[in-house]
């Protein structure tokens, strides 16, 4: 770059800096509405980070106080005592990992194969599986149970990861995705020598990150967040989940919800930290999918 | 290095389109053969076919001694240059030039040996860390070259490479092609649409149309001696002038064009066919016609004088002959290469001659070329 063009052009970022921050401070009309939405969408948020540091008592105030009056941090290390929360947690970073990366894996071959290979029943086969998206969960979850069960998986983690390793919406996001890509990249990596599975893992996926974070996100949500197989198939406390194991605050006579939102807080940190990071998959997935996100 | 050949090789899409149609060809080792045609005349499917990403549904393509119908495109040992140049986006051009050698697995300092042979040759040493994207489209273009010859292939396939690069740089790059070509003998098959590119590169070219070779040749004799009057219209720039005609048996008559060929020609309708720069102003008894100037095109040493003739035009197409007739009642438009010299105005009224033997005549209905 000569002189010139860097004076130019760091010119010119200063410049574009300085109408970021303007706009910045610019109130927009669309404030008017975000603010109280936002503010309506941060009230539970609060209230739970709030009744995390109360004590039992105060809980049950009613109206609820947002301001807390004593902050009892000893809720946090009480829950880690009183319930195997340290082991739930790593049940389910296990299972969300594990079905993280299996989702990938299969899905990225599954998807490959109905984008480019041509094979008999292929838009078939495709169809049907893309018609198990409407199939409500509830509808599947006895004989996906009983099956789990003939493996002799039920209550273990192996219940939770085995039935996820793969899903329609991974399969009709990537094969989406990989149909976009150019197939002359693919013709020239098979004259180069690659065979079919060279050609997925160095040039398809490389080039698929956004798809694949898209899908990694979602993946991670849905697993990170589901309650209800869980429940039906882990009954020993040491392999329960985050969600399922927070259900053991509530109990049938007391529920300690100062605890449970304590537990609450923690299970949460990292699905708010994905958040960040990963803000615009999240947007990106739930556009193209047009499923729960 | 090796010869390829087709033989009666058909390919027929699912839907019954017939890209390729009984394609019998020999491309002798070290030969620059090049596909011409018009849009869909089949020559890209027939270079798919070499490559192995197409399928023939009848015939046998051999590449040197083997047989290669069903094997894979990666066993062929072919390289191709696509038309979009195709480089690995997410690769820098060091790895795209490496990433055939790597799947071959060929050794490391091999890899580095070729990479570093093939990147001086195409003058890409300066830009082996950068990614494609960081490229101008030449220096794409040459890093998409690069990448099939660092393989050292046994034919070397080329899809309208030029296509997308500015014409100045494609006169360029076309240039380099050929001296790349006499530097290395690889046998070389090249499909483009242009027939100066096809003119200027190729040993021999195949001239297609609905996907059969209509006329194999070096590319001075099938300008000269085109076969059929899709050849004559498709080779030659500006395009031959084509006029419908009468034969007599010994004269031919087309408007106030007459003339008469010393062996006769055999009656019946017939096309007359003359290339633009074929006619001059005429000054002496050569067979002449009275062109009505209408547009004059400037090109420095030469003029490209549009106008019409009495008479009616005739248009080659890939199919069948059509006759076009033109807006102004029967008058033909024709297109000349004057000297700069003898330039007319718009509107004048010009004597145009061509010589006898520079004539070249077609039958009507079969569109065959008659010696």
């Amino acid at each position: 770059m000569t002189g010139r063009t860097a004076i130019a052009s760091r010119g010119a970022a200063r410049k574009e800096r300085a109408e970021r921050e303007r706009g910045q401070f610019l109130f927009s009309r669309w404030h008017l509405i975000l603010i109280p939405v936002a503010a309506v969408m941060l009230i539970p948020m609060v209230w739970m980070l709030v009744t995390s540091v109360q004590t039992l008592n105060e809980t049950r105030h009613f109206p609820p106080d947002l301001l807390p009056h004593t902050v009892r941090l000893r809720n946090y290390t009480d829950v880690l005592r009183q319930a195997p929360f340290a082991r739930w947690f790593v049940n389910t970073v296990i299972v969300t990992v594990v079905s993280v990366a299996g989702n990938l894996l299969f899905c990225s071959l599954a998807g490959y194969a109905f984008a480019r290979i041509k094979f008999f029943g292929r838009e078939i086969v495709f169809l049907a599986i893309l018609a198990t998206l409407m199939i409500p969960f509830q509808v599947v979850m006895i004989p996906t149970f009983i099956i789990v069960k003939d493996l002799g998986m039920i209550n273990t983690l192996g219940a939770l990861i085995v039935p996820n390793l793969a899903g329609a919406f991974g399969i009709f996001l990537l094969r989406q995705f990989f149909r976009t890509l150019p197939v002359e990249l693919e013709e020239a990596a098979r004259i180069d020598g690659a065979s079919r599975l060279s050609v997925l893992f160095k040039i398809i996926l490389p080039l698929s990150g956004p798809a694949l974070a898209t899908l990694a996100v979602i993946t991670f949500l849905w697993t990170w967040n589901d309650f209800l197989w869980p429940l039906i198939t882990i009954s020993s406390a040491n392999n329960m989940t985050l969600q399922l194991g927070l259900t053991t605050f509530q109990g049938t006579h007391q529920t300690s919800t100062n605890l449970l939102m304590a537990a609450n807080v923690m299970s949460m940190l990292p699905v708010l930290l994905l958040f960040f990071l990963a803000q615009r998959y999240f947007i990106r997935g739930i556009a193209t999918s047009g499923l729960k996100g | 290095m090796a010869d390829v050949a087709f033989e009666n090789v058909s390919k027929e899409f699912t839907g019954g389109t017939r890209a390729v149609d009984d394609l019998t060809l020999d491309i002798p080792d070290g030969e620059f053969l090049i596909l011409v045609g018009p849009s869909g005349c089949g020559k890209t499917t027939a270079l798919r076919l070499i490559a192995g990403l197409e399928k023939p549904t009848a015939g046998t393509i051999r590449i040197g001694a083997d047989m290669v119908n069903g094997i894979s495109p990666r066993d062929r040992d072919i390289a191709m240059v696509f038309q979009n140049y195709a480089l690995y986006p997410h690769m820098t051009v060091w790895r795209n030039l490496a990433f055939g050698l790597k799947e071959r697995r060929t050794p490391k300092r091999e890899i580095d040996r070729r990479v570093g042979e093939i990147s001086s040759i195409l003058g890409l040493d300066e830009l082996l860390k950068r990614r494609p994207a960081q490229l101008s489209g030449g220096q794409r273009q040459r890093v998409a070259m690069g990448r099939a010859l660092v393989r050292e292939p046994k034919a070397f396939l080329l899809d309208e490479p030029l296509s997308n690069l500015d014409a100045k740089l494609r006169v360029q790059m076309r240039a380099e092609l050929k001296r790349l070509h006499q530097r290395l003998r690889i046998t070389t098959v090249y499909v483009t649409h242009d027939q100066v590119e096809a003119m200027t590169l190729a040993d021999r070219i195949v001239v297609m149309s609905g996907g059969k070779a209509l006329q194999v040749g070096a590319p001075q004799e099938v300008y000269r001696r085109p076969d059929s009057l899709f050849v004559a219209g498709f080779i030659g720039s500006p395009a031959m002038n084509l006029l419908r005609g009468r034969a007599d048996g010994s004269r031919v008559v087309a408007g106030d064009l007459a003339f008469s060929r010393p062996g006769g020609v055999p009656g019946g309708d017939v096309v007359v066919g003359i290339r633009p720069e074929s006619l001059a102003p005429a000054a002496d008894g050569r067979p002449s016609a009275e062109l009505e100037v209408d547009l004059v095109e400037p090109l420095g040493e030469a003029t490209l004088v549009h106008g019409t003739v009495a008479g009616t035009a005739v248009e080659s197409g890939a199919e069948e002959e059509k006759e076009i007739l033109t807006p102004r009642g029967a008058r033909a438009q024709v297109t000349a290469i004057f000297a700069a010299a003898d330039q007319p105005a718009p509107g004048d009224r010009v004597r145009v001659g061509v010589a006898p033997d520079r004539i070249y005549l077609f039958d009507l209905a079969t569109g065959a070329a008659i010696w």
